[in-house]
C-alpha cells in the first residue's frame, strides 16, 4: 500500500511540516495532515520530545497553533523540560499559539460504578482546539488512562471513536505511545491509529548508545523504509536522513585550486571540482594531513569558510605541525574563517558524532570540510556503520555544495580499500611510501579523478619549509627513484651534460680553426696569385716594350738600308703595337 | 459508616437554585454529564434515589453539563462522564459511570465499607 504512492507532488497527500530536522525529509514533507499519526517506542526514547517539537513548531514556524495534553508530565514539568532547548512555553501559551494541558487521574479517587465514556476528554480536548484556533494536537501518552481507568473495553472503543473524532475534527495528531511486549503499544493502540506509524528506537551496540527512528507505514505516501539515526542534542530531535532519497545534488564544474601548484597542474591544470569529494589515503606518516592543510589554507586565501574536523590531534597540535612546513593556519583561525572541531567519534558514538557534524555544520556554514581522519570512524567490527556513515555525511556535505576532503589511513602500500568507500569518492590521491637505497620517500599519484584528464605520473611528494612540493620521480631501469638517489641520478645526468656541452664547444672550436686556417690559404694563395699576375703583367709589359724597340730598330735599320716599305709587315706591327702603347 | 436522619431538604439539582446552608454533616455532590444523553439521566435517577435513602434531607446534587461549561472539563479535571464528586464532606471523592451498581456507589462515598 505505501508502495502505491507516485513521486509527482501533486498526487500525495497533504502533509504537515513536523519541523523535525531531517523527518520532513524522510517523509517527503512531514506526517499527514488532519489525521492521527501514532509515534511509539520504549521509554526514554524520546516520543514526548518528538511531540512537543511538532506543536512548538507548529505554533512558532508554521503558524499552526498546537495542544499538547499530556497524561504523564505536568505543564510545569513539561514547560522546564523544554526550556533547555530554548523554547520559552510560557511565552507561546500566553500568546494563545499553544495549549497545554495535564491530565491528571489518581487511579484510587475512581471507582466504577456502571457505565461511563470519555466525553468529559472530547470536550476538554475540544474546547482546547477551538480556544486557540489549534491544528495540531498532540496526546501524549494516552495509554495511560488503561492503568487509570477502569473497565479496558469502554476505554477501547472511547479512543477509537477519539482517533475517529481527531480526523473529523481535522487536526493534525501525534499519538505517542508507550512500546508493548510483542506489540508496537501496550494497548495495541495500532489498530486504532494506522495512517502513519512511527517507531523511535533506542539501543546500545558495543558500549555506545545509538537512537534510530524507522516509519512502519504511512499510508497512500511513499517514505524511507530505511531505519534512521536521531539524536536528543543541544538543538533538540534531529534526525538523519542516510542516505538521502535522491542523487540529485547539483553540481558544480568550477574549479578550486589544491594549494600546490603542481598538484593543480596534475589535475588538468586547474585543480579539484568545488563540492566534490577528495580523498587522500596513504600510510602513516606520508602526508595526507599536510596536503589537507595545503588545501585549508588555499580555500581560505580564496575567503571561504573551512571546518576541519579533528578526529586525533588537537587543534594547537596541528597548526603547530603545519607551520613547521610552512603553513600557518592560526591567522585564519583568528579572522573566524577555519574552524575546527577536534573530538573522537568514539567518545559520542557515530550517529552522534554525525549529528554533531551536522549541527556544527549548518551553524559554521563552511565551503570546504576536512575530515581527518575518517578511518578513525572505524572502531572494533563496525565497518559497516562506519560505511554509512560517511555515505551519509558525504551525502549532506555534497548536498550543501561544499568540498570535503577526507584522509584515510592505510595499513599496507596497496591498501586502497581500507573502508569500501571508493564509489562515494570523484578524486583520489593516493601517497605511497617509497622505499629504495636505504630510505623512505614519499610519493604521490592520482588514482581517480572524475570529469577531467588528470596525469598518471608518480611524482615525488616533498614537504619543505615553504610547504607541499612535488617533483618529477626519476624512472630508471631500477625503477622509480627518489630521495638520494634521485639527487644522485640528478648530479649524474648533470655531469653527462656537462661533458655533452664541451665536446659539442671543442667540435665547434675545431671547426672555427680549421674554417680560419683555411681562410689564411685562401688569403695567402690569393695574395701569391695577385703577386704572380702582377709579375706576369709586367712581364707581358716588358716583352711588349721590348718587341716594340725592336720592331723600331727594325725600321730604323731599313730606313738606314733604304729598303722598300713592306706594306704588310708595317700594317701588322702597328696593329699589334697599337694596345700596349695606350697603357 | 452509619449516618443520622436529619430533617428533609429539598434536593436541588440545579446549580442556579438556592445554595444549602453548609454544615459539617451536609453532602454536597456534583455530577457530571455531557448533554441529556441516556446515561446521564440513569446516572441522575440511580443517584437521586441513593441519597433519598442513604442522606435524605441533607444532601445537595448539583448537576453540572459539560457542554454549556465546557472549561470546568479542565478545571474539575473531569475525563469520564458521568462522573460525580463528593465535593463534602472532604476528603474529594469521584465516581464515575452511570452510578447503576448500587454497591459500589455506597464505597464510592464512603457510606459502606467494601463487603468483601
Amino acid at each position: 500500500m505505501n508502495k502505491t504512492g507516485t513521486t509527482s507532488p501533486k498526487q500525495t497527500l497533504p502533509k504537515t511540516l513536523t519541523g523535525i530536522q531531517g523527518l520532513d525529509e524522510i517523509t517527503g514533507g512531514g506526517v499527514p495532515t488532519g489525521r492521527p499519526t501514532l509515534v511509539c517506542g520504549s521509554a526514554g526514547c524520546g516520543k514526548t520530545l518528538f511531540a512537543m517539537e511538532f506543536i512548538v513548531h507548529g505554533a512558532m514556524l508554521y503558524n499552526e497553533p498546537g495542544v499538547f495534553m499530556a497524561f504523564e508530565e505536568t505543564e510545569r514539568d513539561l514547560t522546564a523540560n523544554v526550556a533547555s532547548l530554548g523554547y520559552d512555553l510560557n511565552a507561546l501559551v500566553a500568546a494563545k499559539k499553544i495549549v497545554l494541558d495535564h491530565i491528571y487521574i489518581e487511579r484510587k479517587e475512581i471507582e466504577e460504578t456502571g457505565e461511563y465514556d470519555l466525553e468529559g476528554l472530547f470536550i476538554r480536548l475540544n474546547y482546547a482546539i477551538d480556544s486557540i484556533g489549534a491544528k495540531r494536537v498532540v496526546l501524549d501518552t494516552i495509554e495511560t488512562l488503561f492503568s487509570r481507568l477502569p473497565n479496558p473495553l469502554i476505554l477501547r472503543s472511547e479512543l477509537r471513536r477519539l482517533f475517529r473524532w481527531l480526523k473529523e475534527k481535522g487536526v493534525t495528531a501525534i499519538i505517542t505511545g508507550e512500546r508493548g511486549e510483542g506489540t508496537l503499544t501496550r494497548q495495541g493502540l495500532e489498530e486504532y491509529v494506522s495512517d502513519c506509524v512511527i517507531i523511535l528506537d533506542h539501543r546500545v551496540s558495543e558500549q555506545s548508545s545509538t537512537r534510530r527512528l524507522r516509519i512502519l507505514k504511512y499510508r497512500g505516501s511513499t517514505h524511507g523504509t530505511n531505519e534512521y539515526p536521531f539524536l536528543i542534542g543541544e538543538s533538540g530531535f534531529t534526525v538523519f536522513p542516510i542516505t538521502s532519497v535522491g542523487l540529485e545534488h547539483t553540481v558544480s564544474s568550477e574549479r578550486i585550486s589544491s594549494g600546490i601548484p603542481r598538484l593543480d597542474s596534475m589535475l588538468d591544470q586547474k585543480g579539484y571540482y568545488r563540492g566534490s569529494i577528495i580523498l587522500v589515503s596513504g600510510t602513516a606518516g606520508s602526508g595526507k594531513s599536510s596536503l589537507a592543510a595545503s588545501f585549508t589554507d588555499a580555500a581560505c586565501k580564496r575567503d571561504e569558510g573551512v571546518l576541519y574536523f579533528a578526529m586525533e590531534e588537537s587543534p594547537q597540535q596541528i597548526l603547530r605541525n603545519m607551520r613547521s612546513i610552512g603553513i600557518d593556519l592560526e591567522p585564519w583561525v583568528k579572522k573566524g574563517l577555519l574552524l575546527f572541531h577536534a573530538k573522537r567519534p568514539t567518545f559520542y558514538g557515530l550517529e552522534p558524532y554525525l549529528t554533531a557534524m551536522h549541527k556544527v555544520v549548518n551553524d559554521f556554514k563552511p565551503k570546504v570540510v576536512v575530515i581527518d581522519p575518517i578511518s578513525s570512524f572505524i572502531v572494533g567490527s563496525n565497518l559497516m556503520e562506519a560505511k554509512s556513515m560517511i555515505m551519509r555525511m558525504v551525502d549532506f556535505l555534497k548536498t550543501n555544495q561544499i568540498s570535503v576532503f577526507m584522509t584515510l589511513l592505510t595499513e599496507g602500500v596497496n591498501d586502497y580499500t581500507g573502508i569500501d568507500i571508493s564509489s562515494l569518492i570523484d578524486t583520489w590521491l593516493l601517497l605511497r611510501d617509497i622505499e629504495i637505497g636505504g630510505e623512505r620517500n614519499r610519493g604521490m599519484y592520482i588514482l581517480k579523478s572524475r570529469g577531467m584528464a588528470h596525469s598518471n605520473q608518480i611524482r615525488e611528494f616533498k614537504l619543505t619549509n615553504h610547504g607541499v612540493e612535488l617533483l618529477d620521480v626519476y624512472v630508471g631501469p631500477d625503477g622509480v627513484l627518489t630521495g638520494s638517489s634521485r639527487i644522485a641520478q640528478e648530479a649524474k645526468e648533470k655531469a653527462e651534460e656537462l661533458l655533452r656541452h664541451r665536446e659539442i664547444e671543442n667540435l665547434q672550436q675545431s671547426l672555427e680553426r680549421k674554417r680560419k686556417s683555411i681562410e689564411a690559404q685562401i688569403d695567402f694563395l690569393k695574395a701569391e696569385f695577385e703577386a704572380e699576375e702582377t709579375e706576369t703583367i709586367n712581364k707581358i709589359a716588358f716583352n711588349k716594350l721590348r718587341e716594340d724597340f725592336l720592331i723600331k730598330d727594325k725600321v730604323n735599320m731599313a730606313k738606314n738600308r733604304k729598303r722598300d716599305t713592306d706594306k704588310e709587315t708595317s700594317a701588322t706591327i702597328h696593329k699589334k703595337g697599337n694596345p700596349s702603347k695606350m697603357e | 459508616m452509619i449516618m443520622t436522619h436529619k430533617k428533609e431538604l429539598l434536593e436541588i439539582h440545579l446549580p442556579t437554585q438556592k445554595p444549602l446552608k453548609k454544615g459539617s454533616d451536609t453532602w454536597i455532590l456534583r455530577l457530571y454529564v455531557a448533554g441529556q444523553t441516556p446515561k446521564s439521566i440513569t446516572a441522575f435517577k440511580n443517584l437521586k434515589a441513593i441519597c433519598e435513602e442513604q442522606l435524605k434531607g441533607k444532601y445537595q446534587i448539583e448537576v453540572i453539563d459539560l457542554i454549556k461549561d465546557p472549561k470546568l472539563c479542565r478545571e474539575d479535571q473531569i475525563l469520564a462522564i458521568p462522573t460525580l464528586v463528593r465535593k463534602l464532606p472532604v476528603p474529594v471523592r469521584k465516581i464515575i459511570g452511570d452510578l447503576s451498581n448500587t454497591e459500589r456507589v455506597l464505597v464510592g462515598l464512603d457510606l459502606k465499607e467494601l463487603v468483601v
